[in-house]
């Protein structure tokens, strides 16, 4: 068990390694970080003291190395468009991300498991034919449109719900949250179905795959023939089976929601990591780029790390057996 | 009054053009505490047979036809949840494959409590008490400490072993046994029968043992039904019909057991395959392959008659030959 996680953790500082490597050279191949920050009439003086006070000049081997320090200490330098700490703006804008990216897969797993369930369970009942045809819609509508066509009908139409923002906030410490208060909740639903429809609609056919394979299965015929109840059978015996495969796909998930929030903040203009990174992208502002390529890959491979830990507890053939018989 | 009655019962699995027929008007009864075997080839129906007594057949196959009665109560047309509590309670069941038969989340200590729990009002520390007890009893070496194990701790044979405690647990008065040693060494085989056997022998508790190996029922089963395409062509005692099959195709499956001692070039064999299910001939499904087929079996279906002390369904033992005879005859 130690020995797997510690695989694990090198293989993560591996791959976090690289993408530091790749986030560093942003610096050194998209355009003169000196140009993005002082203005037309700085000097040439000027321009080479900042240089030297960059460190600009150090050996490359010494920049990325600086560079790797200060991120581990979750320093990113300053923004060259807003003269402030890369990793304070980051830090403010983290928890309505993650706020959002929580609550959609929240939202997608408690919708899309029991209807993964269902539909595989009862695959025949008309009902399930309904969510078998509106799930392919789900997985295929690109998710602005959805964020569009919700915007149009329950912000526009009905004006039920506000079509941007965060609604209210209330701060603890750095931590602003919107989920406290009333217009903050109303705020989060249309973001997060836009978001979470995606996997919503992904987790529920996974699930339902998942079940019919399951319920094949010698076991669960074995299941019955014990006379054990349906129920027990169903969601004791090949549930459980069934979510092994979803807890992965959630957990890659789960990471691809952080980064794919990019488009439901802009269409719903929320104020998070997302908007921040592509108003970064059209001012060429690359510490923040880069900061974000480094947190986003952070997030993902800390997920995967967890996700593997979890097999591990849930699935009982992987965890060490030195007592066992051989064979099987 | 027979433990289980199998009445002229039909299965059916409908496809796109028409019915297939895997079980074609079989009777047959189990007494209480004997061994009947069911032996046959794949395809025979002898698996189709098991699962339609426990009330388990695949969806999209049903029963299209005739009665099971199990203590004189028809079990056929009853409930899913009264069929519920018949399986594991009244009827246990070990299948095949003990590799694939356990859940592999749950430990076996679990499996069989909840089984128990399932058909039971123990407590659920009795009912560990009695779990630890049926490992013990199925010869699970260490059996306190492998009751928290994993199947997949478990070798094939123990693993098997765990499935017949599953299946005995509550106390079943009729167990199907499909196959329970196909999938297993040969050296754990006989370990696995003699089991079996001990254990119904000292709960009194009957075996329907399916398999396709003759050696197995020779050594096992107090009475042996043959089965083919979907029916049954030979039922008798085991000795009997060991000594002197009557119908063609058990005495072809009798040449065909290699047996030391007997100096033969060549194993005899039935030349031919079984019919499949959608090309089930008329008359006697076995005409094709038989040595002695005559007229009158490719155009009628024999059906089970007493001959001497087993029962065969060829018209070779039959009076209704000469009838046939005498029957065109005034036509």
């Amino acid at each position: 068990m130690l020995a797997f996680i510690l695989k694990r953790l090198t293989q993560s500082l591996l791959v976090m390694f690289f993408v530091a490597l790749i986030a560093f050279s942003m610096f050194q191949f998209v355009g003169d970080p000196v140009h993005q920050m002082v203005g037309i009439e700085t000097t040439l003086e000027e321009r080479e003291e900042l240089r030297e006070a960059l460190g600009l000049h150090d050996p490359i081997l010494v920049q990325f190395s600086r560079f790797v320090l200060d991120a581990v200490t979750f320093d990113f330098g300053i923004s060259y468009q807003h003269k402030k700490p890369v990793a304070d703006m980051i830090l403010s804008r983290m928890p309505a991300t993650l706020e959002l990216a929580v609550f959609s897969a929240l939202l997608a797993l408690a919708l899309g498991i029991p209807m993964g369930v269902y539909t595989g369970l009862r695959r025949n009942t008309l009902l399930a034919h309904v969510l078998m045809t509106v799930s392919l819609a789900g997985v295929s509508l690109p998710t602005f449109l959805i964020g569009i066509l919700l915007i149009f009908v329950f912000a526009v139409m009905l004006g039920w719900l506000p079509s941007f923002g965060r609604g209210e906030v209330i701060d603890f410490g750095w931590w602003s949250t919107g989920l406290l208060t009333g217009a903050g909740l109303k705020a989060l639903i249309l973001p997060s179905i836009t978001l979470g429809l995606f996997q919503m609609t992904l987790i529920m056919r996974l699930v339902r795959s998942e079940m019919l394979e399951v319920l094949r299965t010698d076991y669960i015929k074995f299941a019955r023939a014990r006379g054990l109840p349906e129920y027990v059978v169903n969601f004791r015996h090949a549930l459980k089976n069934a979510l092994i495969p979803v807890i992965t796909v959630t957990g890659l998930q789960l990471g691809s929601i952080i980064a794919f929030a990019i488009i439901t903040e802009t269409v719903f203009q929320w104020p998070g990591m997302g908007l921040l990174f592509l108003q970064s992208i059209q001012t060429v502002d690359i510490p923040i780029m880069s900061a974000y390529l480094i947190l986003i890959a952070f997030v993902v491979v800390a997920i995967n790390l967890v996700v593997d830990i979890l097999y591990y507890v849930i699935d009982p053939r992987l965890r060490a057996t030195r007592n066992a018989d051989p064979g099987a | 009054m027979a433990l289980l009655e199998v009445d002229r019962l039909r299965v059916e699995f409908p496809t796109r053009r028409r019915a297939l027929v895997a079980v074609d008007d079989v009777s047959l009864t189990v007494e209480a505490g004997e061994v009947l075997g069911v032996v046959g080839e794949s395809g025979a129906g002898k698996s189709v047979t098991g699962a339609a007594i426990i009330g388990l057949i695949e969806p999209p196959g049903r029963v299209a036809g005739g009665e099971i009665r199990f203590d004189g109560r028809r079990i056929d047309h009853l409930s899913d949840e009264e069929k519920r509590r018949i399986r594991g309670k009244e009827i246990g069941s070990v299948f095949q494959d003990p590799l694939t038969s356990l859940n592999p989340l749950f430990t076996v200590g679990q499996q069989l409590v909840e089984t128990i729990l399932a058909h039971s009002d123990r407590s659920a520390d009795d009912a560990r008490r009695h779990a630890l007890r049926l490992l013990e009893d199925v010869g699970i070496p260490a059996a306190a400490h492998r009751i928290d194990s994993y199947p997949h701790e478990f070798s094939g044979g123990m693993r098997q072993r765990v499935v017949i405690a599953l299946a005995v647990c509550a106390g079943p008065r009729l167990i199907i046994a499909d196959e329970p040693t196909t999938a297993l060494d040969v050296s754990i085989q006989a370990q696995i029968i003699t089991l079996l056997k001990r254990l119904c022998r000292e709960q009194g508790t009957a075996i329907m043992l399916i398999t396709h190996d003759m050696g197995v029922i020779a050594e096992t089963a107090d009475r042996v039904a043959v089965m083919y395409a979907g029916r049954i062509v030979e039922v008798g005692q085991v000795r009997q019909i060991l000594r002197a099959p009557t119908h063609p195709y058990t005495t072809g499956l009798m040449d065909s057991i290699p047996r030391l001692g007997r100096d033969d070039a060549d194993l005899a064999q039935i030349d031919g395959a079984m019919p499949r299910l959608h090309e089930i001939p008329d008359g006697c499904a076995f005409h094709s392959r038989c040595p002695h087929a005559f007229d009158l079996c490719r155009r009628r279906r024999p059906v089970l008659r007493t001959t001497g002390e087993t029962a065969a369904a060829c018209f070779l033992f039959d009076q209704e030959r000469s009838d046939d005879r005498r029957h065109r005859n005034s036509r």
